[in-house]
């Protein structure tokens, strides 16, 4: 299975259309709805010092559960959006016009300069500041996991197969009872592998949320993440290596706890393949298989299940998106509620825009943009060279395949940011140039999607293929460029597109590193995103969120899914 | 005539996951001569596609020697082409290249490549077909230029590895007549072809000489001249003969060995080909009903039925096992049981199968009576998987057990829960 590109690679359309342009709109105006709404909740907000946490070790796991809790309850509330929204747009034609290009925009909106704003809405909606942080968190995490979940769930309900459906229709199971029996069974195993996607990408964030300071509101939730901000304001190196050691367990844990189970599981709702040599194994579930102690738990949940396929929810499904005699009432009020967000949006961003505008700073931002871009292309370029060649050579040895793509996958997923402190320290101690070598940083985390796709990609590669080019000797640099190199192209692709979206990403808290009172700043747009998120001065914040998100929508059309398509139709391995 | 190839007492075997070793070839021993095509015909798994790759120079064999124009074979050898079962094109070259790649690994100038290529894709007759992608082409069409890629680069030896078995019947009897009509005329630039294949009929249409292996592990168990000239007709008596002949050796030796294991007594160690019990079903059905009323040649059966003798012969061989039928020199007949069966409502089949597992199959008699005898009358799957792996490989153990839940689950003798692991006796209610 892999990794799901973002939504503008996945489409074929090149040019944006009328409906990306909604999208763009009603993202750009509730940011800027949010930013302003913010901006006033700023001031009377006290700090909640980090001074109160302590960087005894003995503190860890008790951070550690926390933090992982929140991943939980965050990963819970991806799991409802993905099936309101997902189905939503798969089940409706006109919602879908929206709502795919929706999450495209909102794929590419780098959410950690965004996080500031959110958390101080948050925190100016509970009454207990700790919850308000705590919901806050758990949103940016949530923003973190839910697009590409929604995608990949909505990708496989358009995908079910024809002939499944139509037993189900025949068998007269109401759209509830298709959808519970049907449809989520069949997208089930895709949906896990993005939720482990999302998890990696969610540790990430966790440990950047939990610790945010905006203006003068300083916020430091008990988690990993706060015990990491608190050892890089006191320079502690050690407390850094407790902090890695406490995340590779809970990462550990969840992995044995939590996916493996899960993945073992979903195997059994792979439509139409043959039965797998090794199929993945879980010790956890098959306790849990073993012990009468589950069937007893689920037994009432399946049974109201059952229940409720005998009612058929009048507005579910696809039936009622048809219906004609409505359709046009319906349509003229859908319509009509998206023309109000569109102008509500519009006039927003006029608003916006009028007051704080400035062509100046626009063309800043772009600038800056368009450093970061070089940087984000040098380092995928890097990675590539580096990673492609050993990917290869792995994935070529089953052995070593073995031993190293758990490895590449545990690093994939292990937040890269914790470990940014080490190699700060490292710079201030060298007096390096921040505008060179604070940019590899970016890539920590993100290359590893290349290493991993590419050692897929070459250990799928027939054996006869292989045995063709042994055959009649084909070697060297031949060989590289006629064999390894086509047949992981594809692989290495969704790779690299991976890496890319994270690599924007993580150029905002990459850009600008703290070591004690040492800042290292690079110039480029994270860091303007960085530093207009620690003044409290949101409108910089939006424009440099538009411009991002605007840069990494504009190269996924422009340069990824052009080469995307062309790698899919030439090498393929399904001739 | 010189010896292209001669290949001695060649041994190999694979590491087994589960330590020790798994032996798939076992001191086999063959000659290419100059003009010759020979079949390797056995059954799938049967090793003959290693022995394939060793003669290659792809692997290497543990024991023996394998050599080439009277040089040992070390690696792969310039001179042995190779054409495969899958094709094995790369889908991103187009026809030409795919064809260019051998020569252009053996560093020939541009000039000269392109005129080979060109030369060799006429040949073949994929003229027009240069600039096509192979998704674009169909599997006949796919299989002209591995053909294509193999002959280009003028290897003495031609290997072919069940090169016909992707392709449907009429295209594949296409490619078959055009191969042998090349050769005939002597314009394949090849001085010696290896056929192998699981396909009896194949065989003795194209091959000057059929080696016969047996499986587990792989040995040569006979060796036939067809002594006929070419083009040969497949509806010749002495072609039918030919046919019989090697249908006779290959169930014989199968039999006998099954008859053997069996006699032992109780032994559980008779590793088991998973056959569905539908099928089964299916071929007693056929067999009670005319014309065969209870007997049939198996060559006959194999064409009424199309069935390809890889599927015919497991079938063939669980009737056996099962005492529901006998085969005998290159017949297969019912036995009383069996016709019972093929008369019997299905609970009454359930009942006779159920019987014959119990009395002819001791690991299936054995798993019940472990379930029997247990107090929860349930056993994980591990229980009795160690106890074949004494006896066999971890993959055949795995392979058995399979089989032998599928029989006893159409028996209802026993159930298995696959994802607890765990055989019991009980059915859900």
């Amino acid at each position: 299975m892999k990794i799901l590109p973002p939504v503008s690679i996945e489409g074929r359309s090149l040019l944006p259309g009328k409906w990306d342009l909604l999208a763009a709109v009603l993202v750009l105006g509730f940011l800027i709805l949010f930013a302003d709404v913010s901006r006033d909740l700023v001031q009377p907000l006290a700090s909640v010092s980090t001074s109160t946490l302590s960087l005894d070790p003995a503190n860890l796991p008790g951070f550690a559960a926390r933090t992982a809790l929140r991943m939980l309850i965050a990963m819970g509330v991806s799991l409802a959006f993905t099936f309101a929204y997902a189905t939503w747009a798969a089940k409706n034609p006109r919602a879908r016009l929206l709502l795919v290009p929706l999450l495209d925009i909102l794929q590419s909106v780098p959410i950690l300069g965004f996080l500031s704003i959110t958390v101080v809405w948050f925190l100016s909606l509970s009454p207990g500041r700790v919850f308000g942080a705590e919901l806050a968190c758990v949103f940016a995490i949530f923003t973190s996991q839910a697009w590409n979940m929604a995608f990949s769930f909505y990708q496989s309900l358009r995908t079910v197969p024809e002939d499944l459906t139509e037993a189900g229709r025949t068998f007269g199971l109401s759209a509830w009872a298709r959808f519970w029996r049907i449809e989520a069974p069949f997208a089930t195993p895709s949906l896990i592998w993005n939720m482990m996607v999302s998890m990696s990408g969610g540790w990430f964030f966790v440990t950047l949320s939990e610790a945010i300071s905006v203006g003068n509101t300083t916020i430091a939730l008990p988690g990993i993440g706060s015990y990491i901000a608190v050892a890089i304001a006191q320079q502690d190196v050690g407390a850094i290596f407790w902090a890695i050691g406490a995340m590779l367990v809970v990462i550990l844990i969840y992995d044995q706890l939590l996916f493996r189970p899960l993945v073992s599981w979903a195997d059994r709702f792979r439509v139409g393949e043959e039965q797998r040599d090794d199929p993945p194994q879980s010790w956890v579930l098959t306790m849990l298989r073993r012990s009468r102690l589950i069937d007893w738990l689920t037994a009432p949940f399946e049974a109201m299940m059952r229940w409720s396929y005998r009612f058929t929810p009048p507005s579910f499904g696809v039936r009622a998106a048809f219906r004609d005699s409505d359709s046009r009432v319906s349509g003229a009020v859908w319509y009509g509620i998206l023309a109000l967000l569109g102008a509500f949006a519009l006039w927003r961003i006029w608003g916006f825009a009028a007051a704080n505008f400035s062509w100046r700073e626009l063309l800043h931002a772009t600038g800056l943009g368009f450093l970061t871009m070089l940087r984000v292309v040098v380092l995928i370029l890097l990675a590539s060279a580096i990673w492609t060649p050993i990917g290869i050579y792995v994935g070529l040895r089953p052995k070593l395949t073995r031993i190293v793509q758990p490895v590449a996958q545990f690093f994939a997923a292990f937040p890269a940011n914790i470990v940014f402190p080490l190699a700060v320290s490292l710079i201030i101690f060298w007096d390096l140039n921040p505008d060179i070598f604070l940019s590899p940083l970016m890539v920590l985390g993100t290359q590893w999607y290349i290493l991993f796709n590419v050692i897929g990609g070459a250990s799928n590669i027939p054996r006869e293929l292989m045995d063709v080019g042994d055959n009649f000797s084909v070697k060297g640099w031949l060989w590289w460029k006629r064999i390894a190199l086509p047949a992981v192209f594809p692989h290495y692709l969704t790779g690299a597109i991976a890496a890319s979206g994270g690599t924007w990403n993580a150029s905002i808290v990459a850009e600008v590193a703290n070591w004690g009172n040492h800042t290292l700043r690079a110039h480029g747009l994270g860091a303007y995103i960085a530093d207009a998120t620690q003044s409290g001065d949101f409108k910089r914040v939006v424009l440099g969120i538009a411009v991002m998100a605007f840069f990494v929508v504009v190269v996924n059309r422009l340069f990824w899914q052009p080469l995307y398509w062309y790698a899919e139709r030439k090498f393929r391995m399904t001739a | 005539m010189t010896d292209l190839l001669e290949v001695r007492n060649v041994r190999r075997s694979f590491p087994r996951s589960g330590g020790g070793e798994l032996l798939v070839l076992d001191d086999v021993s063959l000659t290419l001569k100059e003009g010759e095509i020979v079949g390797m015909l056995g059954r799938s798994g049967s090793g003959k596609s290693t022995l394939l790759r060793l003669i290659a120079g792809l692997a290497r064999p543990q024991g023996g020697t394998i050599s080439y124009m009277g040089a040992p074979i070390l690696g792969p050898a310039q001179g042995v082409a190779m054409v495969f079962q899958g094709f094995a094109l790369f889908p991103w070259m187009t026809v030409l290249e795919n064809v260019e790649l051998g020569l252009e690994a053996l560093g020939l100038p541009e000039k000269d490549i392109r005129a080979r290529a060109l030369a060799a894709i006429d040949l073949i007759g994929l003229d027009g077909y240069e600039s096509a992608y192979p998704r674009e082409l169909s599997g006949g069409m796919r299989q002209r230029v591995g053909f294509a890629r193999a002959v280009v680069v003028h290897p003495n030896i031609l290997l072919m590895d069940e090169p016909f078995s992707a392709l449907d019947v009429l295209t594949a009897e296409n490619l078959r007549t055009d191969l042998i009509e090349l050769w005939g005329n002597k314009q394949l630039p090849t001085k010696g072809i290896i056929l192998v294949t699981h396909n009896i009929e194949e065989a003795v249409l194209m091959c000057d000489r059929v080696l016969l292996f047996s499986s587990d592990p792989a040995r040569v168990s006979a060796e036939i001249v067809i002594d006929l000239p070419q083009p040969r007709e497949r509806t010749s008596p002495a072609f039918e003969d030919y046919v019989d002949r090697i249908y006779v050796e290959m169930t014989a030796r199968r039999v006998e060995r099954m008859r053997q294991v069996q006699a032992q007594g109780d032994s559980i160690a008779l590793p088991l080909g998973h056959v569905p019990p539908n099928q089964i079903a299916g071929l007693i059905e056929a067999l009670s009903a005319p014309p065969y009323d209870g007997k049939a040649d198996l060559p006959d059966i194999a064409y009424e039925q199309e069935l390809e003798v890889d599927e015919l012969f497991p079938v063939a061989e669980a009737m056996q096992l099962l005492r529901l039928a006998d085969v005998e020199g290159g017949d297969i007949k019912l036995t009383h049981m069996g016709k019972r069966f093929a008369d019997a409502e299905l609970n009454e089949r359930k009942e006779i199968f159920s019987r014959a597992l119990m009395s002819h199959l001791p690991l299936a008699a054995h798993i019940r009576k472990v379930l029997d005898e247990r107090a929860s009358h349930s056993a994980p799957r591990t229980r009795f998987l160690d106890e074949l792996e004494d006896h066999m490989t971890e993959e055949t153990a795995d392979e058995t057990l399979k089989c032998v839940v599928s029989w006893a689950r159409f028996a209802e003798l026993f159930s298995y829960d696959d994802d607890a692991e765990l055989f019991s006796l009980e059915n859900p209610t």
